[in-house]
């Protein structure tokens, strides 16, 4: 079974994120199933999306402790779904911040230094500015799919597999941009 | 045959175009909402945004009665709404085939309670089938109808978040056309006066044993026997959650119909078992039959009634195997939701905030203004309840009166809101309501209603004018503000609180967040010019943070709404160009 959590603040565009991981998966010939958030959280909440391929998927949630890879949008929110990661597992993420609430208003502090704390405590982690790789490729909407390309290094499947995933799930006007964005994204890998 | 991914919701939509279903009528409820907008894209399907979920399944049944494979669909506290109509059609039975979709909310992702409708289907005497996953969600719907028609009954079909708004395949079939059944005038069946009423009750009693019969067969409900010692009755999300927990470690009476439940099925099963476990979400629903037949079982005491279960948990539980989490849990700041940048509640509740005043509020995504820094709500309970409660709040303390408003949206106030304000108007409050008309139903996703002249499937429509709605409710004092601008915002609001009759203020702009609203240019601030006084903080704007002893604003959020420039005392804040 493979877990990959994409986390990040609602309104980021995690849900095509998820739904070209999912025709990655399909194409391979693995059940797959997501899990995704609507409604109230999505309105600047923290939102997170679970997918899970192997040959028998049951509950579309990932277990504590069991997901292999977290992508995620936005840096605080990695230390969020920590607990998620299993020993081994990878986090990929943006090191853009969105602050949130109880930061702006002065009510809570943003965390401090969190890549280098999740390393010390064991944890690997890719961590690029998804946000810059993306307008590097021509459009910021981009990040989600720069992440991807960092993450597929971990996740694995041919370069041609990733692409027909994306080309089942993106606009055709969009494609050039988004496969730049995704070469851009492997290289921080 | 073709194998899709599917979101649970657009399952049941293909079920429903597969099942030939003719009409469906709902209103938007998370998580629920999807499978109405996923139906409108099926010519072959009338489809519809009814102003409530008692409309909605009123329409359907009227539907039902004429002949039409029917349907509605509504979330968990959308039934409440809807239960009236239920327990007569439970009686009635139908013509055409009717179902309803009632999807419960685990957890509360997006609601206001984790009620279990479970218990309408024993309280209503109606069946209800609950399926685990996309493919069950597209088949159970068929299964549904043939049981309605079958056995001339309404069906409840029973989902939860993580079935609705979870993807997994699904493999489709061709379309069944269902023509209209023919309809004769049978006042026995249909007219529910009271004679007619008591000769219906035993059919209904009689309905329940033919189904628990079918229950105890395995036409329905399933039996999955690994030759296990530890049996497991489950249904819908909770059994995924349980065979991903104990996989073949298990037997499972895995249950398509969860009312009526199953009796010589479940005793067979139990017998079959050394140790017996129901895991259900929520309340002890099957586990108090389970107890009723003489079985003895594992349930609630191992496992919580409250929020959603975790495989995890299951497995800690049954089998004592400790999670595999490694990293504890890190102190990283709440991020809870928040209003749009340029979001016009905004300037909204910052004058009711500004203004001190007692504020009833509703349900939509103007709900946040009850989170900080606006913090400028009292009350919210359930849809409509800002109008009547206000009422009852100012008959008992009419000296307060005048520091008192009801808040609530435009869609909330066409689903339960107007007839608050007939009874305000009738019995004489000096209420002052707000209706916050934004021309679109926001929370749930940008949904059509009654007073946006555009139908479900797009088309124009005769709109619901709110000015002229309210002065027929008989309210003498009708206003329409502008939230963007603070000043007329509060002078009329100061107006309509020293009125001693009803009086309606429409607080009136789209929704930032629809397509045909036009954004102006980030803002920026000058650091120079900035005092560091928070003015602009007060607002709750997601684009404006603080830092350094002065403001700023990340451009890539800040829409030019012009909110914060209004606040700003020391010109700092420059609109447009830069």
């Amino acid at each position: 079974m493979l877990n990959i959590m994409i986390v990040g603040v609602g309104g980021q565009g995690s849900l095509l994120a998820s739904r070209i991981l999912g025709s990655l998966f399909a194409s391979a010939g693995l059940d797959v199933k997501l899990s995704e958030v609507h409604g109230m959280a999505q309105r600047g909440g923290s939102v997170v999306t679970f997918v899970r391929a192997g040959q028998q998927v049951s509950s579309p949630l990932i277990p504590k402790g069991e997901a292999d890879v977290i992508i995620s949008f936005e840096e605080s929110e990695a230390m969020r779904y920590l607990p998620w990661l299993k020993k081994d597992g990878t986090i990929v993420l943006n090191t853009q911040h969105i602050l949130p609430m109880p930061v702006l208003t002065g009510a809570a502090a943003y965390p401090e230094n969190i890549t280098a704390r999740m390393r010390e405590m064991g944890a690997k982690v890719v961590a690029f500015d998804a946000l810059e790789a993306a307008m590097k490729a021509g459009s910021p909407k981009a990040a989600n799919v720069a992440l991807l390309g960092a993450a597929s290094a971990v996740i694995g499947h041919s370069r041609e597999e990733w692409e027909a995933a994306m080309r089942a799930t993106i606009k055709p006007a969009l494609l050039e941009l988004n496969f730049a964005a995704f070469e851009i994204g492997y290289q921080n890998k | 045959m073709a194998k899709k991914i599917m979101l649970g919701n657009e399952a049941i939509a293909r079920g429903l175009y597969e099942a030939g279903c003719n009409f469906v009528s709902s209103y938007p409820g998370t998580p629920s909402t999807e499978i109405t907008e996923e139906v409108a894209k099926y010519p072959e399907i009338y489809a519809e945004w009814a102003p409530n979920e008692k409309v909605a399944c009123e329409a359907a049944f009227g539907a039902c009665v004429a002949g039409a494979r029917s349907f509605a669909a509504m979330k968990h506290v959308g039934m409440n709404v809807a239960a009236d109509l239920l327990f007569t059609a439970s009686y009635t039975g139908v013509n055409g085939g009717f179902v309803m979709t009632v999807a419960d909310d685990q957890g509360m992702h997006s609601s206001q309670n984790e009620q279990d409708s479970r218990h309408y289907a024993r309280s209503s005497k109606v069946p209800m089938l609950e399926p685990s996953d996309s493919q069950e969600c597209c088949d159970f719907v068929k299964i549904a109808y043939n049981l309605s028609e079958e056995y001339d009954t309404p069906v409840l079909l029973r989902t939860s978040t993580r079935v609705a708004h979870s993807q997994s395949f699904v493999e489709t079939t061709d379309r069944v056309e269902h023509a209209l059944a023919d309809y004769t005038r049978t006042p026995q069946k249909y007219i529910m006066a009271p004679a007619n009423a008591a000769r219906r009750h035993p059919v209904v009693e009689e309905r329940t044993c033919k189904l628990i019969e079918l229950a105890n067969t395995d036409k329905l409900n399933r039996v999955i026997d690994n030759g296990a010692k530890i049996g497991v009755i489950a249904s819908g999300i909770a059994f995924q959650y349980a065979r991903e927990a104990l996989g073949d470690q298990a037997n499972y009476l895995k249950l398509t119909m969860v009312w009526p439940l199953p009796t010589t099925l479940i005793q067979e099963f139990a017998a079959s078992v050394d140790k017996l476990y129901v895991i259900e979400e929520l309340d002890s629903f099957i586990e108090e039959h389970v107890r009723a037949l003489g079985v003895e079982c594992e349930g609630k005491a191992l496992f919580s009634p409250i929020g959603e279960y975790t495989a995890e948990g299951i497995r800690a539980a049954v089998l004592g195997i400790p999670s595999a989490q490694v990293f504890d849990q890190q102190d990283v700041p709440v991020r809870p939701p928040v209003l749009c940048p340029g979001c016009p509640h905004r300037g909204l509740f910052y004058v009711l905030g500004k203004m001190k005043l007692f504020v009833s509020g509703d349900i939509g995504c103007y709900t946040l203004g009850s989170v900080a820094p606006l913090s400028s709500m009292d009350t919210v309970i359930d849809m409509g309840a800002s109008v009547s409660m206000l009422h009852g709040r100012n008959i008992m303390r009419p000296d307060e009166s005048e520091r008192c408003v009801a808040v609530i949206g435009d869609s909330t106030f066409m689903h339960s809101g107007i007839t608050g304000l007939v009874n305000a108007v009738y019995n004489q409050s000096a209420s002052t309501i707000i209706i916050a008309d934004n021309s679109i139903t926001g929370m749930t996703g940008h949904q059509q209603n009654p007073t946006t002249g555009q139908t479900l499937k797009g088309d124009v429509t005769a709109a619901v004018n709110l000015e002229e709605l309210c002065h027929a409710c008989g309210v003498k004092r009708v206003r329409v503000v502008d939230p963007y601008d603070l000043t007329a915002l509060e002078s009329t609001l100061r107006e309509e609180l020293a009125a001693s009759e009803p009086s309606v203020i429409i607080s009136r702009r789209p929704c930032a967040l629809l397509k045909s609203v036009k954004h102006g240019k980030p803002y920026t601030i000058d650091a120079d010019k900035c005092k560091g006084c928070r003015m602009c903080m007060k607002i709750g704007c997601p684009a404006i943070s603080f830092a350094d002893g002065h403001a700023s604003i990340d451009a890539s959020l800040c829409v030019g709404c012009d909110l914060c420039n209004k606040l700003c005392k020391f010109d700092a804040i420059k609109g447009g160009a830069v």
